[in-house]
């Protein structure tokens, strides 16, 4: 099945995109001094807040309240990639002023900081939100306002909006690669699927089941949801040693997953006696769970910190000068710094800021500086990626076991998965 | 006597033209629709706080739980919007055209029995007050009834609070879960996301929260409003003379949930989502703040208490998004330590003392008025008090 995912158009596509001025090299020194010279008036049809000299974007996440320890990474990482843009000139010729609004980890407040910035700041593009409650929060203002929002984070698709880029994986990218390995390289045929009980976990465990039971002939043995925020998985842990699964598939977020490790660990069930895959567990988890109590379990993501590659050794040492040598990058946090690099290619591809010309450019608009080596915009605003597996240490890394042989494509309304 | 009620009542109401003023010329006059949205969407927490006023300030139970009936009263109409929104025409793309998102999302094929009325406009605005209100009877009756006061009702309000929340958030596939209920956009084909829409929102809050404050006013002069008082500085005196003192508890308590459901469905209105994040104890609490920070005797105070809250909160964390937390909280912490009876209490305390001695070159200063009537004033001696108070409304 895993073919289905497997075949990008690469090779025309690409490489007449590489003759076409998004694949300026964006690292790189040379810059075309094309946008200096237009003038505001003709970049700018719609009133946006752009002067001869600087273009205002909104910044939106929770800096306070329950998800800033999760949303300060996307926050660090689109600072950094806008003063990197700035430090080569910015885009037009226009350095970037960052708006910083504070979602408060309450979706209303991001509803109405989305508004302040579309209304009253006039931003170009807004980088923001994590949860998909926040983003489902703001997207009929985006759609109302005619904004543009570059959404970080991993999530269950459903979901496709002309007002918005997706630089996270939607579910079938992060799901059905994996369980395809897990079944070739473990063997697995029974899952126990364990999530938080809200929309990405559902979505993502039915997406599973209907991959397991339907294509690769497997089982499910158990399917359980626990509340978000809940500490005690006892009961979950008695249910797995009974059904015995070959694999235990999870998407418990936030601070239930420290308890589920950990309890996990108490009970004996450990990485070097169970197979467990999870969807929920980045290098910002890592920090919470510690790494003896997720030491031999795998994740599986697109981005892992310790991938080796030229570009992820630059961005990395680049964010470690930034924000210090103990900081770590989880996938989300990389797909949070592809925001503004994709911005800048299509506002350069377009030659104005207007969103609805730079909505138009967005498809196709390709990335080789992308520290998770490369990415492509989609017609359907996603992005194809790669799928990747790693395996915890532990001392709190990932070591990379699997990765696709090939760019994902993204498919947010996946047929025969419904 | 008369007399003097007479000038405290103009007094009263003084303070009320005053604030329909402020909320019907000038704001909207000041202000470009983006921000006379938030203050609308301010308001209808105002609804909660003037509830609060009279269960808590004048009825003396503290609920901690107000959020749960502001956020029924919300999911309420925000059903019946979720409703025209879902018709099958823009719904085209899911597995089941014709019912909410969310649902189709949990694996529902069919829309729930239970939301087949809420197609009805009559029957959601109906519901709007009906369920809260069903729901604070029911909880406050087995409570009064049995005698549970004080900081047992309110942890009691706090549990419904809890349970409500988990509830929502639990059956996601009836309710929207945690994300709640999004992308609302008509009324009856009338598009409630245009700047048009929203003045007219805006003045129809506004006009419900001022017609609102008149009814709490009317009640707080009946007879009924003096029972209330009586009951909360002497409780069994008024059992004594033969009151049935349960009801009246019972009744405040289901006003004030009438009262946030109204301001429930307004905010869905105007914000254009409800989710669970305004019924638990968080909101809750921060709802009695709003009434506190303004006084808790005062229904205009409660209500400007609510737009400085707010104000503030909006105005810090624009400003200083990474402070702005510690900012609110000095707020609250220096109101409550330097005016414990709110903004309105200042007024009493010092504003009107002022103007009296201004007034009267001569007389002696007033001395500070006590917010709380002293415990053992009888009825009877509790209407100078409280009349007192509500004179000093346009704090």
């Amino acid at each position: 099945m895993s073919s289905k995912y497997d075949n990008v158009p690469l090779s025309p596509e690409r490489r007449r995109l590489l003759q076409g001025l998004a694949a300026l090299p964006l690292f790189g020194v040379s810059k075309l001094g094309f946008g200096a010279s237009l003038p505001t008036a003709q970049v700018n049809t719609t009133g946006l807040a752009i002067t001869d000299t600087e273009v205002t974007v909104g910044q939106l996440h929770s800096a306070t309240g329950t998800m800033a320890i999760s949303e300060t990474g996307s926050i660090q990482a689109e600072q950094l990639a806008i003063d990197q843009i700035n430090a080569l000139g910015g885009i037009l010729g226009r350095k970037i002023k960052v708006i910083k609004e504070d979602g408060a980890s309450d979706w209303p407040t991001f509803a109405e900081k989305s508004r302040k910035l579309l209304v009253n700041d006039k931003v170009a593009t807004v980088f923001g939100c994590w949860t998909s409650a926040s983003r489902k929060a703001v997207l009929p203002i985006f759609e109302k306002e005619n904004g543009l929002l570059y959404y970080p984070t991993f999530y269950e698709g459903l979901e496709q909006s002309k007002n918005v880029i997706y630089t996270g994986q939607e579910a079938t990218q992060q799901i059905i690669w994996g369980l395809d390995w897990a079944q070739k390289e473990k063997g697995a045929k029974k899952f126990f699927l364990v999530g938080s009980d809200y929309i990405w976990p559902r979505t993502s465990m039915k997406i599973a089941r209907k991959h397991i039971e339907n294509f690769q002939k497997g089982r499910v043995v158990g399917e359980e949801y626990y509340p978000l925020g809940n500490t005690n998985f006892n009961s979950l842990i008695n249910k797995i040693k009974v059904a015995k699964p070959d694999c235990i598939f999870a998407a418990v977020v936030g601070g239930s997953n420290v308890a589920f490790y950990k309890q996990l660990k108490a009970a004996g069930i450990t990485g070097a006696k169970q197979f467990l895959l999870t969807l929920s567990v980045t290098e910002d988890e890592m920090l919470g769970i510690g790494g003896e109590n997720f030491a031999g379990f795998y994740s599986s993501m697109k981005y892992f910190q310790s991938l080796d590659n030229e570009n992820n050794k630059v961005f990395v040492e680049s964010f470690k000068k930034a924000y210090g040598p103990k900081a770590v990058i989880g996938d989300v946090t990389q797909a949070a710094y592809l925001g503004p690099w994709l911005w800048k290619a299509a506002v350069e591809k377009a030659g104005s800021f207007d969103v609805d010309k730079v909505v138009a450019a967005s498809p196709g608009i390709e990335l080789k500086t992308a520290p998770e080596g490369y990415v492509k915009v989609h017609d359907n605003h996603h992005l194809y990626s790669k799928a990747r597996i790693a395996q915890g240490q532990a001392d709190g890394t990932f070591t990379v076991v699997a990765e696709s042989s090939d760019l994902i494509v993204p498919d947010p309304f996946p047929k025969g998965y419904q | 006597m008369n007399a003097i009620k007479n000038w405290l009542m103009r007094g009263g109401y003084g303070s009320f033209v005053i604030l329909a003023l402020i909320l019907v010329v000038v704001f909207p006059l000041a202000m470009d629709i983006f921000r006379l949205n938030l203050v609308g969407k301010y308001l209808t927490y105002g609804f909660v706080a003037i509830g609060l006023v009279m269960l808590w300030g004048y009825g003396g139970v503290l609920s901690l739980g107000q959020g749960v009936f502001f956020g029924l009263g919300g999911y309420a109409m925000a059903m019946f919007l979720k409703l025209e929104a879902s018709d099958p025409e823009s719904t085209k793309i899911q597995s089941t055209p014709g019912i909410p998102d969310f649902m189709d999302w949990n694996q529902l094929t069919a829309l729930p029995l239970w939301w087949e009325p809420f197609k009805s406009l009559p029957f959601a605005l109906f519901a709007v007050v009906a369920v809260p209100v069903l729901l604070a009877f029911v909880v406050s009756f087995a409570m009064f009834k049995r005698r549970v006061g004080g900081v047992y009702f309110a942890i009691i309000t706090q549990a419904v609070a809890l349970i409500l929340t988990v509830l929502i958030i639990g059956q996601q596939g009836y309710t929207g879960g945690v994300n709640g209920m999004t992308d609302l956009k008509t009324l009856l084909g009338w598009d409630i996301r245009t700047d048009g829409a929203k003045y007219v929102l805006y003045f129809v809050n506004a006009g419900l929260l001022l017609g609102a404050i008149l009814l709490c006013r009317w009640i707080q002069l009946s007879k009924l409003g003096t029972l209330l008082l009586a009951m909360r500085d002497k409780e069994d005196r008024v059992r004594f003379s033969g009151y049935d003192v349960s009801m009246f508890k019972v009744f405040a308590f289901c006003l004030a949930a009438g009262l946030s459901a109204i301001g429930g469905a307004m905010f869905t209105l105007q914000v254009g989502f409800m989710s669970p994040s305004f019924v638990g104890i968080v909101p809750s609490i921060e709802m009695v703040i709003f009434a506190a920070i303004g006084g808790r005797m005062s229904l205009v105070g409660a209500v400007y208490g609510t737009l400085l809250v707010n104000f503030g909160k909006t105005y810090f964390s624009e400003s200083f998004p990474d402070l702005w937390l510690f900012l609110m909280a000095a707020l609250f912490i220096g109101v409550v330590m330097a005016f414990p009876n709110g903004l309105a209490g200042l007024y009493e305390s010092h504003v009107k003392p002022w103007l009296a001695r201004r007034r009267s070159a001569g007389a002696p200063a007033t001395l500070p008025v006590p917010p709380a009537p002293a415990g053992h004033a009888a009825p009877v001696k509790a209407e100078p008090a409280l009349s007192a108070r509500v004179s000093g409304q346009t704090a």
